[in-house]
């Protein structure tokens, strides 16, 4: 699983049977502190964890595995919303600041 | 499999409920001088590795869902041992390393 910060949500009336339902979310890949990473992808929402603005999501075959239907033509799925991150050193990272700065 | 350091842990309040029992620790990948090199992903761990451990990772989704027993567990990466030592034959360890790392 994977670090990344919501962007927005994607309006998609029109799409396959098994993704009817699911939230579309346009997401930024992070890094554990919430850094910019790698390039923007779309990711279904599995649950109600898009609402956070720090989520973690899985790639592949196994992004199709919370859905209802897992033969779903999907490659990215959202699973978690991350609270925090504790870190060795003591530190506690809570939420990505990018995510305002950039104003999503 | 690859090589990787525990460097944090993740508190997620809601998720997916396959993922409920798991403890979700941050791991990244390490190079050839045993620093940190590459993305940070989250593992679930099936041995007790502690944050600044280095571990053996598995990166498959059908390794997790066997070594789990859960068949719709949506994740890929598994701590699956801590590792002591790395000792490099001789003659090939990177310049500036010790025969044992």
């Amino acid at each position: 699983m994977q670090f990344a910060r919501v962007l927005g949500r994607l309006v998609s009336t029109r799409k396959v049977a098994p993704l009817e339902g699911y939230r579309l979310l346009w997401i930024q890949p992070t890094d554990a502190r919430g850094h910019a990473e790698g390039e923007p992808l779309v990711a279904v929402d599995a649950g109600q964890y898009g609402e956070g603005e720090w989520v973690t999501y899985v790639t592949s075959r196994e992004a199709s595995l919370p859905l209802r239907d897992t033969f779903c033509p999907v490659d990215a799925a959202i699973v978690g919303k991350i609270d925090f991150v504790d870190f060795a050193d003591g530190e506690r990272v809570t939420s990505p600041t990018a995510t305002r700065e950039a104003g999503a | 499999m690859i090589l990787a350091r525990v460097i944090g842990m993740v508190t997620s309040s809601d998720k997916d409920p396959e993922l409920g029992a798991y403890k979700l620790l941050v791991v990244v990948p390490l190079g050839l001088d045993l620093e940190a090199e590459g993305e940070e992903t989250i593992a679930i761990d099936r041995v007790g590795a502690g944050i600044g451990e280095r571990v053996l990772v598995v990166r498959e989704g059908n390794a997790a869902r066997q070594i789990t027993g859960r068949d719709k567990i949506p994740l890929q990466n598994v701590i699956v041992g801590v590792v002591d030592d790395v000792n490099w034959l001789e003659g090939r360890a990177p310049a500036g390393r010790q025969e044992r790392g």
